[in-house]
């Protein structure tokens, strides 16, 4: 396998984008992604689309994009792993890479959910899972799925609602310094907790909101790496996967997601570093109880210790590892199929030591740096380990 | 909505027909009041839901086996906003129970109020007419005489 660099970056405002398709929409991200990387869409051999659909009117987002970015005529796909959807893309492309198929591919995350009404994309987002056995005569929803943990997590580790609001405020503070971000404005632990019921015990402030955006990634081979004279490019050191049963119910137990504990061991050795040296990382933040998952699947914490990394600061800037300063999921917004991808986006930039405004910086020691892709419930897992 | 230009596309209704040839005898038992699940007779493996062919083994020989119905609350939540095709339906609680046959399962939670829902609880699962005229199925508390 060949080596693999992100070598440019791009990413649109994201929030309710009713100003824009979802072609117009992407381009907000290719555009900067190609310049940044100083290529033109002529360069480029291959591209990868994640992206659900279903929300709005495209059936067929990749040759759609394609042909509005001026790409029309490159190896195309588009990919779907739920809410890892744009981690999958990147996985896809940089396999082509890595394989010695092709020396430069591009990788488009794009979703537009508020082109139908809210109730509707509760119900779509809701039937991804076991449909029959759990959607049809049961309702279940997207943070109802997650409730089902939050539920088995705070009744085994004591965990607290107050305990859950600490993420949402957290990553709050940081959106509220991000230009791109969906919520940008700080929330206290009582604003959470007395926004509406969602799903008990999450309320509105624990959710992810429903959110149109794009993000875009040029990788490269490192003989184009070289031939480019590329700066400061950020190699793609390890990525690691799995998935988990579609039916919640067979799942072994509800205080963590085993599709992630065994992607990111995959990581962690492919990558050969360890927890330890992470600088900074996105987990897959879409409820607030996810986000203390993460810290122990991904092996931050030990089990039932996720709670007292967020009550400690342990995972602001100055703590032992920041996550989410870009305001994750949670408040920079979650635009399914482009996730994936904007992780990798503000883990580059924290990389290359370029994140404005600096207080959103992550201090570098190891410039090391991980995202960590859920889909949906702990359906799909990617996670990526990046070096510069 | 924002109140920006759009075009209104055209209306589009989907209704899938969802085929059970092959585990028909599971909604049939619901009828009869009874709960069913498959067990693989070449490696043993219970399954619910219900399937066809074994995931273990890949065998497709079959039995049908009655369970008890009875099991333990692992975990639950209260759905407060509800997807658009539950929208009449009002705040139905949803939990995972793990039956004494060893196989977890996932329905409403009914006829327990709220503050007496515990995790670990010991609950039934029985089939419910809902009232479209299907047959589903709930957790009840289980009492010990009904
Ligand atoms: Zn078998």
């Amino acid at each position: 396998m060949r080596r693999v660099a992100v070598i440019g970056v791009g990413h649109s405002r994201f929030g309710d984008r009713q100003d824009v398709n979802v072609k117009e929409l992407a381009f907000e991200s290719v555009k900067p992604a190609l310049e940044d990387a100083g290529l033109t869409p002529k360069d480029i051999p291959y591209v990868t689309v994640g992206s659900i659909g279903v929300w709005y009117e495209e059936p067929l987002p990749a040759v759609a994009i394609a042909e509005y970015c001026g790409l029309t005529g490159a190896g195309l796909v588009r990919v779907e792993a739920a809410c890892a959807t744009g981690s999958a893309a990147v996985y896809s492309a940089y396999t082509a890479i890595a394989s010695g198929a092709v020396d430069l591919a591009l990788v488009v995350g794009v979703e537009k959910m508020r082109e139908v009404d809210t109730s509707l994309a509760v119900e779509l987002i809701g039937r991804a899972g076991s449909y029959l056995w759990e959607f049809e005569y049961f309702g279940m929803t997207f943070p109802s799925y997650y409730a089902l943990y939050a539920t088995a997590y705070m009744n085994r580790y004591g965990a607290t609602e107050e305990d859950l609001a600490l993420v949402a405020v957290k990553n709050h503070k940081y959106a509220a310094l991000n230009p791109l971000a969906h919520l940008q404005k700080e929330i206290s632990v009582e604003d959470v907790l007395s926004s509406y019921m969602i799903s008990w015990p999450l309320k509105l402030y624990d959710c992810s909101p429903i959110t149109d955006g794009s993000a875009a990634l040029v990788l490269a081979s490192e003989e184009k790496v070289r031939e480019l004279r590329v700066d400061t490019p950020v190699w793609i050191a390890g990525v690691g996967y799995s998935s988990g049963s579609s039916t919640l119910s067979q799942r072994s137990d509800f205080l963590g997601l085993d599709a992630a504990v065994k992607a990111s061991q995959m990581a962690y050795r492919i990558a050969g570093v360890r927890p330890d040296q992470i600088d900074s990382a996105n987990v897959h933040d879409c409820f607030t109880i996810a986000e203390l998952l993460a810290y122990e699947d991904l092996g931050f914490c030990r089990r039932g210790e996720g709670v007292k990394m967020i009550r400690d600061g342990e995972t602001e800037i100055g703590g032992r590892i920041p996550v989410n300063v870009d305001g994750g999921l949670k408040a920079k917004g979650h635009p399914i199929g482009a996730t994936g991808v904007s992780m990798i986006v503000e883990q580059t930039k924290q990389l290359r030591e370029e994140v404005k405004p600096s207080a959103r910086q992550a201090p570098m020691k190891n410039y090391i740096a991980l995202t960590h892709n859920v889909g949906g419930t702990g359906h799909y897992c990617y996670v990526t380990v990046l070096k510069r | 909505m924002s109140g920006l230009p759009v075009i209104k596309s055209r209306k589009l209704e989907i209704t899938y027909n969802i085929p059970i040839s092959k585990t028909v005898r599971f909604w049939e038992g619901l009828k009869e009041g009874k709960i069913l699940a498959t067990r693989c007779r070449n490696c043993g493996k219970l399954h619910f839901p219900p399937a066809a062919d074994c995931s273990q083994c890949y065998s497709s020989d079959m039995e049908w086996v009655e369970l008890s119905g009875e099991g333990r609350l692992v975990t639950y939540t209260h759905v407060i906003v509800r997807p658009k095709s539950f929208q009449e339906e009002q705040p139905y609680t949803v939990g995972i129970a793990e039956l004494k046959e060893g196989v977890k399962v996932l329905a409403w939670l009914t006829d327990v109020k709220r503050k007496d829902i515990k995790i670990g609880m010991e609950l039934k699962m029985v089939p419910k007419q809902l009232p479209d005229g299907r047959i589903a199925y709930v957790f009840k508390p289980l009492t010990t005489r009904e």
